[in-house]
């Protein structure tokens, strides 16, 4: 294949050839226009915005000075509490659930879809609202034989919220669970069933830790997101972050100011939880391709 | 004299799909069997049913002298629960075309993960029987490696180790230099071959004649979930009987 090109080249003179030699130029780089006009426009607006605030009817005073009001600092510990409460609870049965879907029994697969249609289906803020209501159903709760209490009694503010935040929750990160513990080749079940495991130490062993890897990006963004859902809990009288500040509001009539109270604290959670889903990524990546790459980079 | 694994009439379907047809053999212990034949005749069901990731549809199968799957009293037999198979498989060891090594683990978690979990071995006591495994396998320099940084020939000498750190009294292959590069099938043979010299009982399906006729003390020739043929790799490998078996052999060869 070479010889015939070769002989086509043989037949071109050396002035012609010069012409082609691109050496001698000077390079001269794309001019990047978009990216300063972008770069302009972007901190133009965001100066535009800062003035905006600035200048807006915004006492910034108030801000400062309920940032670290005890009422607002225990709505803050709530918030943390019913926030990583829930999720526990969700991550617990989403788990659970998703194990069901894989059962062969089934009414047990059945079961897991009809809860995970039931609770993904109803808005979050009416499910927090029926399990505080729960006593117009039953008056009271019972352990056959041990005990028996009111309903109101019982379902607190804070209980109903954790119950609607988490079996919420628990729908969703089921199938974020069941898509993670697909995403593990089934020879990985194979193996350790060939080392003598039964299916449940298979899963809790090897199958689960290696879906972890899948499913810590989304359960991350979804704690985000429950951090979020727990203002909902206001409506029910639960004393969590936004509840703190409208109580202040509703007295001083420093509106805007006290929600910016809540909205700095919102972004400092969202700020810790978003670098500890890094570590967390980063542990069970260990094993996997990725893991190594970043690895080697450190 | 008790053979080591025993099938009498053994059938599987799959649908409507008959993998395995009336499947009768008796391997004696510390032979080393290989089953060959093309692909689909069926060679990899068996061993998956030896080691019970398959169940039989018919028939019955021994290994070790225990009936597998089942419980007899009497002249019932009752279907055993998920953890008796998962006892039942502690008698045989599985090697997988694709290694299918733990790959959140390194080579030493890999090897102790069974023994420490299932077996009930002490940490310490597995880890030292783990690294003299690594150590057969020419791998203790390993040790601490995840399978992602090994090759694929390395990645099969450790899933040969994990196997083996069960002490199970069969050791099942299936097609375990398949999905290797060229190069690196050597490195996997040596090691079986140094299995086989241990006294190891041992099932190899594979498409390596070579190996078949320098280790094997039987070949099974297998066609259309049948056994067409046995004897020992002259016979069978050399001067088959079956046109089958023939066909095959001249087809591989050339």
């Amino acid at each position: 294949m070479l010889q015939p090109v070769e002989k086509e080249s043989a037949a071109v003179t050396n002035a012609e050839l010069e012409q082609y030699d691109l050496s001698k130029f000077e390079h001269v780089p794309r001019k990047k226009l978009g990216r300063y006009v972008a770069a302009a426009l972007i901190v133009a607006a965001l100066l535009w915005l800062a003035i905006a605030f600035a200048r807006g009817q915004i006492e910034w005073i108030y801000t400062a000075k309920y940032l670290f009001a005890p009422v607002i600092l225990q709505g803050l510990l709530n918030t943390i509490a019913l926030s990583v409460l829930a999720m526990l609870f969700g991550v617990t049965l989403g788990v659970s659930v998703a194990i069901m879907r894989f059962s062969s029994n089934p009414i047990i697969n059945w079961s897991a879809m009809g809860y995970i249609w039931l609770f993904r289906g109803l808005p979050t803020l009416l499910q927090l609202l029926l399990w505080y209501n729960l006593a117009l159903v039953f008056p009271t709760i019972w352990i056959p034989g041990v005990a028996e209490w009111r309903t109101v009694d019982v379902m607190t503010p804070f209980v109903a919220a954790l119950l609607g935040l988490g079996i919420n929750q628990g729908a969703y990160t089921s199938e974020v669970v069941r898509a993670g513990l697909l995403s593990v080749d089934h020879g990985q079940y194979e193996a350790a069933s060939a080392i003598g495991m039964t299916r449940l130490r298979a899963l809790r062993r090897i199958i689960l830790p290696q879906a972890m890897r899948f499913i810590i990006p989304p359960i991350g963004n979804e704690f985000i997101g429950m951090v979020k859902w727990t203002s909902l809990a206001s409506v029910i009288q639960y004393s969590e972050l936004v509840y703190a500040a409208e109580n202040i509001y509703y007295v001083n009539n420093r509106v805007i100011e006290l929600l910016f109270v809540a909205a700095f604290w919102y972004l400092v959670i969202v700020s810790v939880l978003t670098v500890a889903q890094g570590r967390i990524e980063r542990y069970y990546a260990r094993g996997s391709s990725r893991g190594f790459q970043a690895a080697a980079r450190r | 004299m008790n053979p080591i694994v025993h099938a009498i009439g053994a059938k599987k379907s799959f649908g409507t799909f008959q993998a395995l047809h009336d499947i009768n053999l008796s391997i004696e212990r510390s032979e080393v069997v290989c089953l060959i034949g093309p692909s689909g005749s069926g060679k990899s069901t068996l061993l998956r049913c030896i080691n019970q990731l398959e169940s039989l549809s018919d028939g019955a199968l021994w290994v070790n002298g225990e009936l597998l799957g089942f419980r007899r009293e009497g002249n019932k037999l009752y279907e055993l629960k998920d953890s008796e198979i998962a006892r039942q498989r502690l008698s045989t060891g599985m090697v997988f075309q694709r290694f299918n090594l733990f790959s959140h683990k390194t080579a030493l978690e890999n090897l102790t993960e069974g023994p420490t979990q299932i077996l009930k071995i002490p940490a310490r006591t597995a880890r030292e029987e783990a690294l003299n495994l690594l150590e057969r396998v020419g791998l203790a320099n390993k040790c601490d490696a995840y399978p992602v940084e090994l090759s694929g020939g390395q990645q099969q000498r450790v899933a040969i180790a994990r196997a083996l750190a069960m002490k199970p009294a069969v050791m099942l292959f299936d097609e375990p230099t398949s999905a290797l590069d060229p190069e690196l099938v050597g490195e996997v043979l040596a090691v079986m071959r140094n299995l086989a010299k241990t006294g190891m009982t041992m099932i190899v399906v594979t498409h390596e004649l070579g190996f078949a006729r320098e280790v094997a003390n039987r070949v099974f020739f297998m066609d259309h979930g049948q056994i067409v043929e046995t004897g020992t790799p002259s016979q069978v490998l050399v001067k088959p009987t079956q046109e089958r078996t023939r066909d095959f052999i001249s087809a591989v060869l050339s």
